[in-house]
């Protein structure tokens, strides 16, 4: 059924790490981002391995929910280890057949390419895993808002991915009930040619825009009633606030990050 | 034989997820032909999802769905023609309709069936005419009706494919009382007139006790209860346990019985109460008398 695509989804859990601020979050995630790139050899991701690890640890997130965050990245992570293995030309030939080389480095670039990827894709799932949507795009706006003496929308574009985030599971329900309900009478959504396919779909998609503006209309009212007019002005109730753990967050990741660097400059490359 | 059976079926949300939710458990029931159901549960007691098994929306997670006597998915690319015989009407229909004129969305079931341009015709309006939408309406947007009238043409939509089981869910949901009672009556009507198999969810003991003939309380999931609406009803601190509150007329007679009366508790409706208690005057009166 449609609702099963897991969407970066937030797991909710009282732990030191759903704790942080968010935007401390996002900043340390794309630090580990940058790290995970710098390092050019396997001991450099075994300290990001590490790192990983510690943070899932203190996350209580599942460890089985964040190995399905890669599931559907599986093709890529295979294509690039493909190309990897046969294009990467090095000193010791392993496998030789027809005009098929494959050579140690190439073997040993596509693994690091491969845990790479993987590394980079279950971290940033993580923030996701830990952070409330609204907690995320309220941290994104802060993080954003130098932004504004450029004249760029930052509160609007915040606001508009609130939306965004908050409506798409209930967007799914949706598509979910009325697929059911036109299968109910009879829809055939599973057979046919392309342009059948493509018919069948209207009997979905027109109750679906029609619902998607009632609800756009409604939450424009219900917004206006509670005197919203833009962000010029606006408190929030709950500010952000950056606490112990946070500085403790920081001083951990830089020690790694410091860690990372010094190991990429002094250990032999992968390639 | 029966029409419609379930055996054992049990149903898990999100199965392998750490959101795994059992919403129908090991439900085994029975409807036979021209029976009117009602079933009754509490938000979330697992009505919905039980209904979707029966025209093969759902598959189960165990057990068996049979359609007269036959496991519906025994061959998984007929399911279509399951949903032809179960017809099952939405909670909020009206969300579903979609197409330019109100005959249109109301024939799509029909069309869908592949009936001829005639009989199809002929359905769409017999099936007005059961939940009295005006000819002239037909032609008009379906997104022009009101809202009682949107609930109506979707209910059209369904009983034009004339199943030979109607599930409805909560068809009264959001309607104010008169629109209630007016769909209820076109409901028992169609039933009556076709000798139909009509299943219909509410959580309204009200609702359920004025039109059905049976009863199938759902509760956390299971079947806590099935039987005639008189079996249930006599059961009714069980039901104030499940959250459900047998009709008020019948909650008097109930009283009325405990401290002594001779009354018959097989009350449901204000009108069935008052010839109750003339009855019972009449006989006090009767009784004076000599
Ligand atoms: N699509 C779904 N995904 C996950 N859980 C669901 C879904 N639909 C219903 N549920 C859960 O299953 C249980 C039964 O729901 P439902 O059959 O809709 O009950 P009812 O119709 O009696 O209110 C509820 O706890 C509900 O939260
Ligand atoms: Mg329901």
């Amino acid at each position: 059924m449609i609702r099963d695509i897991t969407f970066g989804q937030f797991f909710p859990a009282k732990s030191p790490i759903h704790a942080l601020d968010p935007r401390t979050k996002l900043v340390l995630v794309v630090a580990y981002i940058v790290m995970v790139f710098i390092g050019n050899n396997f001991f450099c991701l075994g300290l990001a391995a590490a790192f990983l690890i510690l943070v899932t640890a203190l996350s209580r997130v599942p460890v089985k929910m964040i190995l399905r965050s890669i599931r559907p990245i599986w093709f890529v992570i295979a294509f690039t280890a493909i190309l990897n293995i046969f294009y990467i030309q090095g000193e010791v030939l392993l496998f030789e057949w027809g005009f098929i080389h494959i050579y140690d480095r190439g073997v040993f670039t596509a693994l690091f390419m491969a845990v790479r990827i993987i590394l980079v894709v279950m971290g940033s799932s993580l923030l996701t895993y830990t952070t409330s949507p609204t907690d995320l795009t309220d941290g994104l706006e802060r993080l954003l808002s130098p932004l504004k003496i450029f004249k760029l929308p930052v509160h609007e574009f915040a606001l508009m991915m609130t939306i965004a985030l908050r409506f798409i599971p209930t967007l799914i329900e949706e598509t979910d009930k009325i697929m059911s309900a036109q299968k109910a009478r009879g829809a055939d959504l599973e057979s046919g040619g392309l342009l059948r396919r493509v018919k069948a779909l209207v009997p979905i998609l027109i109750p679906l825009f029609v619902s998607s503006f009632r609800r756009a209309f409604d939450l424009a009212t219900a917004m206006e009633c509670r005197c919203y007019h833009g962000g010029e002005g606006r408190t929030r109730m709950k500010k952000l606030q950056m606490h112990a753990g946070d500085y403790w967050a920081f001083g951990v990741t830089i020690l790694v990050f410091g860690g990372i660097i010094a190991a990429s400059i002094l250990l032999p490359k992968v390639y | 034989m029966p029409i419609l059976e379930t055996k054992e079926l049990s149903y898990v949300y999100g199965q392998g997820t750490p959101f795994e939710k059992t919403a129908v458990d090991s439900v085994s029931i029975a409807i036979d032909e021209g029976e009117f159901v009602g079933v009754i549960g509490h938000t979330g007691s697992g009505k919905s999802t039980l209904v979707q098994h029966l025209n093969g929306l759902i598959k189960p997670t165990s057990g068996a769905v049979l359609l007269d006597g036959r496991d519906i998915w025994a061959e998984p690319k007929k399911i279509r023609s399951v949903r032809f015989e179960v017809g099952l009407c939405f909670q909020y229909p009206e969300y579903q309709l979609f197409a330019e004129t109100v005959y249109k969305d109301i024939a799509f079931g029909p069309q869908n069936m592949g009936l001829s341009e005639d009989e199809v015709n002929s359905r769409v309006k017999s099936a007005a005419q059961f939940v009295s939408l005006k000819p002239e309406l037909l032609e008009k947007s379906p997104f022009d009706l009101s809202g009682g009238e949107k609930r109506r043409a979707a209910i059209a939509g369904v009983l034009a494919m004339e199943p030979k089981v109607l599930i409805l869910d909560e068809p009264t949901a959001g309607l104010d009382p008169k629109g209630r009672d007016v769909i209820l009556g076109q409901i028992r009507e169609y039933q009556k007139e076709r000798g139909s198999t009509v299943l219909l969810v509410s959580h309204s003991m009200e609702d359920v006790a004025r039109v059905s003939s049976k009863v199938l309380v759902m509760n956390e999931s299971k079947c806590a209860m099935y039987g005639t609406v008189d079996e249930v009803f006599t059961r009714s601190s069980e039901l104030a346990g499940m959250g459900l509150n047998i009709p008020q007329v019948t909650r008097i007679f109930l009283g009325l019985k405990a401290r002594g009366y001779d009354v018959n508790t097989c009350v449901y409706t204000a009108r069935q109460g008052r010839d109750e208690i003339l009855r019972l005057l009449s006989k006090a009166r009767g009784g004076a008398a000599t």
